[in-house]
């Protein structure tokens, strides 16, 4: 049911993801195009478990968990950033640029 | 009429995602998110995943984006400057776009027969009721166990291990985002 416009808008919003991370320097706006392309790859899941049976579905359940662990890290990543330099503007963060 | 409200629901999270990445103010990208997510969680209902949409709404709606959202404050970010690149950027943006237009256009059109040819190797595009019989099997167990009892079965027998090892994760990421949060780099 569905499979084909939903694997369409999975595509669609990971294109826009990838897009967003391209174009944009602030880096807690970079961190919510990761979440959405988590959330297209998680669509992609749900999609498929419709004719693969359940295992997709938990397998959403560990992205969604990765992606908890990995917000969390990331945004005190940046808050420790933002301590050091005042900005989270990526192109303020050079130190490892040669 | 599942259709309909498929098509809306998609073309919600479409324009919500657009909106998200084109908002200056990180606020409103971030408000704009947890609309598109909210779509995909109805998405998740219409394709039989009641559950998963239940716990999008809760986990990423709910605490994820809470998390942004206070991260933000903390930082005091609200200003209206723009962040957007410049043209390099924006063409690289615009290439990537152009270049996966045309495989969105072929999985529009990926079909349950095609996906059962693929999974069973030949290339006759068979019935897929008779190919992909887990899908089916699921949908029994949700009505016989519920929604909730028929993804719990998998979860804690044949994913117990990563499971458990799923709870060391988030322990592990709560002990560090706070010893980072703490600590002056």
């Amino acid at each position: 049911m569905l499979l084909g416009p939903s694997l369409a808008l999975s595509a669609t919003l990971f294109t826009i993801g990838v897009v967003g991370v391209v174009i944009r320097r602030n880096a807690i706006v970079l961190f919510m195009c990761i979440e959405l392309m988590l959330n297209a790859v998680n669509l992609t899941f749900v999609a498929l478990s419709q004719y693969h049976g359940l295992s997709g579905q938990i397998m959403v359940f560990f992205v969604m968990t990765v992606a908890a662990a990995e917000a969390a890290v990331g945004l005190a990543i940046i808050l420790a950033v933002f301590r050091h330099r005042q900005s989270v503007d990526l192109q303020n963060i050079n130190l490892l640029r040669g | 009429m599942t259709e309909i409200v498929f098509y809306i629901l998609g073309a919600a999270a479409v324009i919500s995602g657009i909106a998200c990445i084109l908002q200056r103010n990180p606020v409103s990208a971030a408000l704009w998110l947890v609309a598109a997510m909210f779509a995909l969680a109805g998405i998740y209902v219409l394709l039989n995943a009641q559950f998963i949409g239940a716990i999008q709404v809760l986990v990423y709606a709910g605490a994820i984006m809470v998390l942004f959202l206070f991260v933000i404050m903390l930082l005091n970010l609200g200003r209206e400057t723009s962040d957007i690149r410049r043209w390099p950027a924006l063409m690289a943006g615009a290439a990537i776009a152009a270049g996966l237009a045309a495989p969105l256009l072929a999985l529009r059109l990926y079909s349950p027969a095609r996906l059962a040819s693929e999974v069973s190797g030949s290339p006759v595009f068979g019935d897929p009721g008779a190919v992909l019989s887990q899908g089916a099997a699921a949908q029994g167990l949700a009505e016989s166990q519920g929604v909730v009892g028929a993804i719990a079965g998998p979860l804690f027998q044949t994913y117990l291990v990563p499971f458990e090892v799923t709870s060391v994760l988030l322990l592990v990421a709560a002990v560090g985002a706070v010893v980072l949060a703490k600590r002056r780099l």
